[in-house]
């Protein structure tokens, strides 16, 4: 099935990026930056390893400013994110911008990207793309399962059980925190280095066509 | 940079401005805080909204927590081998200034909603029917240790002197200037314990002696120490830590 953006005549701007996904997109940078900030002064009351986040990067002042900051964030994150997930489903977005993929196609991806080219094209996301999305996805879902088994391992308590108890919560947290955290520093990158996808992430549109960046 | 006029001109302009809005005001008889602060500079406003935000957040949270907590829901126990071992010691201050209570002389007090308030001696207390928990404590702060606690249901200390059990909160009162309060639906849960004694042994003053609220179903900074009075009220008694910015239900 050919995406809207591919089948455009080059020059002439489509919407790539539907209005519901740059909305839930921009709610969601906003919350995941509180939710991480406020998340490292959390972890600095007792870090769980070798290490504790310098004060001036966090959010919240002290432990109990983190944890407002925290908990009032969470209902932005998961709220924006169910609705993002349902929407994904429901429209179809999910199914026509991360599908199909493989591993062959990942792998294909990968080997252009080691000689240094990458197939890049306004609208249509490459292999590697798609599964940074869908997995960065997936580590939300992950933050908010884990989450809710540290703050409430009683009622919870066999979501707790599945993350390998309380301690071991607090790793997964930890852990897909750090891999939100690599995925956003990718992105943004790959925002720098290719700016004008940029804009179209506000407007929504972009000019069609298809181009290599080396 | 600035020409010589300007400050004069700057000087007119906003008093002109305030002498409008005093007029406004004086006119409609209405006075709005959010123009006041306003007048005091944006960006204090702008902190003290946002602070009036996450605290109105917490206390959406604390009936979100209320609604979730199971009266039923048992927290998980643990074998003997799983107790941490030193169970850490945990206060607002040092080890160094642990109250040290006068077990011989000890009352506790008792207040509010309660019909028989007459204080309670450390054998009377002790003559309760006893149970034991072998459970963990989380703290705020992330960590959590097992510990093994005994002591009486504090439900059945509290239908015993006849506490209004359809109050809000129960409240504490400690040796060491702390206090907090908890909600009735936990005050009653069945792992809710009234210890006197932590790993079969009587309360050692860095575990609170004489007594402790051992509440498994809530963070530890909800588990006060050094009890020396206990009420029961519809008035929100809020808490050490609660009413510098800690989520009050902290419920687990």
């Amino acid at each position: 099935m050919a995406h809207p953006a591919s089948a455009a005549a080059p020059g002439r701007k489509t919407v790539i990026h539907p209005l519901v996904v740059r909305i839930t997109h921009w709610i969601n940078a906003i919350a995941i930056i509180i939710m991480i900030l406020s998340g490292w002064r959390i972890y600095d009351a007792s870090p769980i390893f070798n290490f504790d986040f310098p004060p001036a990067i966090t959010l919240g002042g002290w432990l109990a400013g983190a944890l407002q900051w925290h908990f009032a964030a969470m209902w932005l994150l998961v709220l924006n994110g169910l609705f993002y997930i349902c929407y994904g489903f429901i429209s179809g977005h999910f199914k026509m911008s991360f599908l199909p993929l493989t591993l062959r196609s990942i792998w294909h991806e990968f080997r252009n990207l080691l000689r240094g080219q990458i197939s890049h094209e306004l609208g249509v996301y490459n292999a590697i793309q798609r599964a940074a999305y869908i997995g960065v996805i997936c580590m939300g879902v992950v933050l908010v399962l884990s989450g809710l088994s540290i703050w409430k391992p009683v009622q919870f308590q066999e979501l707790t059980a599945l993350m390998g108890g309380y301690d071991s919560a607090r790793v997964v947290h930890f852990v897909a925190m750090a891999l939100v955290v690599f995925f956003i520093v990718v992105h943004l990158t790959l925002v720098v280095l290719v700016p004008k996808t940029f804009w179209p992430m506000i407007s929504g549109r972009a000019a069609g066509g298809q181009e290599k960046a080396k | 940079m600035k020409m010589p006029t300007k400050p004069n001109r700057d000087l007119v302009r906003p008093s002109a401005d305030i002498i409008k809005i005093e007029r406004r005001l004086f006119l409609k008889q209405s006075l709005s805080l959010g123009a006041l602060t306003l007048l005091s500079g944006c960006d204090i406003t702008d902190a003290d909204s946002v602070k009036k935000v996450l605290w109105g957040m917490s206390r959406w949270n604390d009936r979100v927590q209320a609604f979730l907590f199971n009266p039923n829901k048992l927290a998980p126990t643990y074998p003997e081998s799983a107790i941490t071992k030193p169970f850490p010691f945990n206060a607002y201050y040092s080890q160094a200034e642990v109250p040290h209570v006068d077990g011989a002389s000890y009352k506790l007090k008792l207040g509010g909603s309660i019909k028989h308030r007459t204080p309670w001696t450390l054998e009377q207390l002790y003559a309760l029917p006893q149970t034991s928990q072998i459970t963990r404590h989380v703290c705020v702060e992330g960590w959590s240790a097992i510990g093994k606690w005994g002591g009486v249901t504090f439900k059945t200390f509290l239908e015993r002197v006849g506490a209004d059990l359809s109050a809000k909160y129960v409240g504490f009162v400690c040796a060491d200037d702390y206090y907090t309060s908890i909600d009735m639906p936990t005050a009653l849960h069945p792992q809710t314990l009234l210890a006197f004694k932590y790993a079969d042994e009587i309360l050692p003053a860095k575990y609170g002696f004489p007594m402790k609220l051992r509440i498994p179903t809530k963070l530890g900074f909800k588990n006060p120490k050094h009890i020396m009075a206990i009420f029961v009220t519809n008035t929100y008694p809020g808490g050490y830590w609660e009413d510098q910015g800690y989520n009050w239900f902290s419920g687990l």
